[in-house]
């Protein structure tokens, strides 16, 4: 099996641009953006103002794309950038590129009239057909569309190996970073392009999370604080995505290794009292992980959270533990890649010789992630 | 025979199939239907069509679900098949040895639910997502946020089988269901697991999934003959018809397959891929990611395109896909195309999107099976900027030991597989 090597990470999100202030951001005690007016009573980390035209140069492909799909390609741009790969047309057209993302987004001030109407509509059914034929943007549905982050990177950047976007919520963020490291520690492809994309200032993602109860409401507590009083997610806007690819193929084209992806766990367990804490146990076993340095993808929910806190206790009982959601927020699909680009830069600047990144999602799957020294 | 292919990796053999279709449940009535070219296209009942373009699909009315939208009849139609499938591979109905890779479409909370969470509101004036929140916020509406998120669907499967490990829900748009084949095949041959759950599921026709498609101008407006809507390949072709359906494969390492007394029916003997930057829903007019596509996978089967006897194509029906499919496979076949039987499923079962691909596979590997090819129906009007042999209207036997599966989608996706009724050489 051969070495799998990051050699280049592209972040955004409430705390800046650029896995720098990604690090100095988190150095000075993750004072993070936050706002907890526009969607009171909930908070999120939004995403400051970015200058698109810097990874996504025509304003046709800008207007073609919702937030999530916009961040997305930013963030492949500057870890295309970052990995020295962006100008090299020949290497991206056989990158793969594997995306974890969700979906929409939706026309809410349409979503709003058509409700108001219907109420009082005399056929209802008739009605939302005539405006939804009137109403709906023919574009927006390719902004919704799943796969089109992927497919919106193709055209942007010009990663034209071939892609596939894994869907499921926090699970799937890790999925494909394991998948990804699979195929290059096999043989099978020798660089990836893999990440996620997510913005939390979008009100149906909010119901969603409403709806199960999973969202916080009280003023800001770190997600470690959060159980004790309720427990509850802040969602995040931003996205993360990073180069991958073998060693040897890193070394003939001249690049550096920010750290090694030395191993990807992931699993599925049923949840009840125990479960997250055995799972966290036997995929850090599973990786062999001996970490001096923990990014936690730590949600706040009740529960699985103070689990996580007792089994990195006992797996890492000297690391120091970072919590990714403290910092950006929960950024679901986009998490698991967030701790990794975190892990590389903290293990490439010397900060820690081994990290653990983890993912318990808030509903469903377990992850963890083991980087090395390059 | 080797259990190795030419470059060393498992074989991967195909243990189990099940499918549904709006032609109908189980392998046996859709391949019986599919083979007597009749068509599942109807009329949409399912929701009022007045002021809609198209008001025809394949959609699956037989199958109830509660509440009904998306999600619920996409687990619905992926539990038939794959009972199907694992019950014909002879494994374990709910320990499943080995991990699952589903093609699901996206999905998202639908109108009756917003219109329920509106009422709940008691908002009589302007509704906006405040007063829906407010209603979410009475904890009234919980079992909603496992309904709509992503991952729910492939974690129903994976209980209800006992598959291992952490599932795979992915998209590749129209691309999906091979997708989700061909990261089994891939899993097996790097030996992390020796069997494969691999399903492709969509019941996803609603009134706004519909239009989204109508205003991208996607579908067939031909709505007076719902039977002779979708015309792959022929000259008056003006889109595709929409379909729901499911399909499930048992893939499996052939060296435990065959340890174990299993019946094969089929290998997966190549994948092949290729992104597309060319447009978002259109591709490259010079066909090079489809043709590369192609290549791939005759290459990754270690075969040559005189080895495959027929092509199950991906064959939408829509002007644009139909044209540039076959031009690539011309470029592929060569003089060859001509006279090399293509066909599409999808003139009788419509475009089932998300699941097509997997449903197409189960079709290929029963021609396989039964030396039989399925027809293109509705072929009344040869269009002849594309000559083909399409397997116009009528099903036709003939010695297959090799096919070809396309499937294309929007965002660049081509995804083609090659099926064997044996490797090259046993």
């Amino acid at each position: 099996m051969r070495d799998v090597v990051i050699t280049g990470v592209g972040l955004v999100s409430s705390a800046g641009e650029g896995l720098e202030a990604h690090l100095t951001a988190l150095a000075s005690g993750g004072a993070s953006n936050r706002d907890a007016e526009t969607f009171a009573p909930f908070t999120v980390n939004p995403v400051g103002t970015l200058e698109w035209d810097r990874q996504i140069p025509k304003k046709s492909d800008q207007r073609q794309m919702e937030a999530w799909q916009r961040l997305g390609c930013y963030a492949a741009g500057l870890a295309l950038d970052a990995a020295g790969a962006k100008e090299d047309a020949a290497l991206k057209s056989r990158m793969q590129l594997i995306v974890a993302a969700g979906g929409g987004e939706r026309d809410y001030a349409v979503d709003g009239q058509i409700l108001t109407g219907l109420a009082k509509a005399e056929n209802p059914g008739i009605f939302l057909n005539e405006r939804l034929m009137g109403d709906l943007r023919p574009t927006l549905f390719l902004a919704q569309l799943s796969n089109l982050l992927a497919g919106n990177i193709s055209i942007v950047h010009g990663v034209t190996g071939a892609s596939r976007t894994f869907m499921g919520e926090e699970s799937s963020g890790v999925d494909a970073i394991r998948i990804a490291r699979e195929r290059i520690a096999s043989g099978q492809d020798d660089i990836f392009l893999v990440g996620g994309a997510y913005n939390a200032e979008r009100p149906d993602v909010l119901l969603i999370y409403e709806m199960g109860g999973f969202l916080w409401k009280k003023p800001y507590a770190s997600v470690w604080e959060r159980p004790a009083d309720g427990g509850g997610m802040i969602l995040g806007s931003g996205a993360c995505f990073l180069v991958l690819e073998s060693r040897e193929h890193a070394t003939a084209r001249g690049a550096k290794p920010l750290a090694v992806l030395a191993g990807v766990a992931s699993d599925r367990s049923r949840r009840k009292a125990g479960s997250v804490e055995g799972a966290l146990h036997a995929l850090s076993k599973q990786l062999d992980a001996k970490p001096d340095l923990v990014l936690s993808g730590a949600t706040g929910i009740k529960g699985i959270t103070e689990e996580e806190q007792a089994a990195l206790k006992d797996i890492a009982p000297k690391a120091a533990v970072h919590a990714t959601g403290d910092l950006v927020g929960h950024t679901l699909e986009a998490q698991a890649a967030t701790g990794v680009a975190l892990a590389a830069g903290l293990i490439a600047g010397g900060k820690a010789g081994e990290a653990l990144v983890t993912s318990v999602g808030h509903w469903r799957g377990e992850g963890a992630i083991r980087i090395t020294k390059a | 025979m080797a259990l190795r292919d030419q470059q060393g990796r498992p074989l991967v053999a195909v243990t189990g199939m099940g499918v549904v279709t709006s032609l109908g449940q189980g392998k046996d009535d859709t391949w019986a239907a599919l083979t007597a070219g009749k068509s599942g296209i109807h009329r949409i009942n399912r929701f009022p069509t007045e002021g809609l373009r198209t008001t025809i699909a394949g959609t699956i009315d037989s199958v109830e679900v509660e509440p009904f939208c998306a999600p619920m009849l996409s687990e619905r139609l992926a539990m038939l098949a794959a009972e199907e499938a694992v019950g014909q591979s002879g494994l374990a109905q709910e320990d499943f040895p080995g991990a699952l890779f589903i093609a699901v479409p996206p999905v998202e909370m639908e109108w009756p639910q917003r219109e329920a969470l509106a009422e709940a509101s008691g908002q009589t004036g302007e509704v906006t997502y405040k007063d829906l929140l407010q209603a979410a916020a009475t904890g009234r509406f919980k079992p909603w946020h496992d309904l709509f998120i992503f991952g729910t669907v492939a974690d129903r499967v994976a209980d209800r089988f006992g598959t291992k490990g952490s599932p795979i829900s992915l998209s590749t748009a129209c691309s999906s269901g091979a997708t989700a084949i061909q990261l089994g095949v891939e899993a097996i041959r790097r030996g992390e697991t020796q069997a494969a759950l691999c399903i492709g599921t969509d019941g996803s026709v609603n009134p706004e999934s519909l239009i989204r498609f109508s205003l991208l101008s996607a579908l067939s407006t031909q709505n007076e003959n719902p039977e002779g809507a979708s015309k792959p390949f022929s000259k008056n072709r003006d889109g595709f018809v929409m379909g729901e359906g499911g399909a499930a494969l048992v893939l499996e390492n052939a060296e435990s397959a065959k340890a174990r007394g299993a019946t094969i029916l089929g290998y997966v003997l190549g994948c092949g891929e290729k992104g597309d930057g060319f447009h978002r829903t259109r591709s490259s007019p010079d066909g090079m990611p489809a043709i590369t596509a192609i290549r791939q996978a005759l290459d990754d089967a270690g075969l040559a395109p005189d080895d495959i006897d027929y092509i199950n194509a991906h064959g939408t029906s829509t002007p644009e896909n139909d044209k540039m499919e076959a031009m690539s496979c011309t470029a592929v076949f060569g003089e060859r195309m001509a006279n090399l039987p293509i066909s599409s499923n999808k003139s009788m079962i419509g475009h089932t999107l998300t699941a097509a691909g997997a449903v197409e596979a189960v079709m290929s590997l029963l021609t396989l099976g039964t030396g039989r090819i399925p027809p293109t129906i509705n072929y009344q009007v040869p269009d002849p900027a594309i000559p083909l042999d399409v397997v116009p209207n009528v099903a036709r036997d003939a010695s297959v030991n090799y096919v070809l599966s396309n499937s294309f989608g929007f965002g660049g996706q081509n995804t083609c597989l090659v099926f064997g009724a044996e490797p090259k050489g046993a």
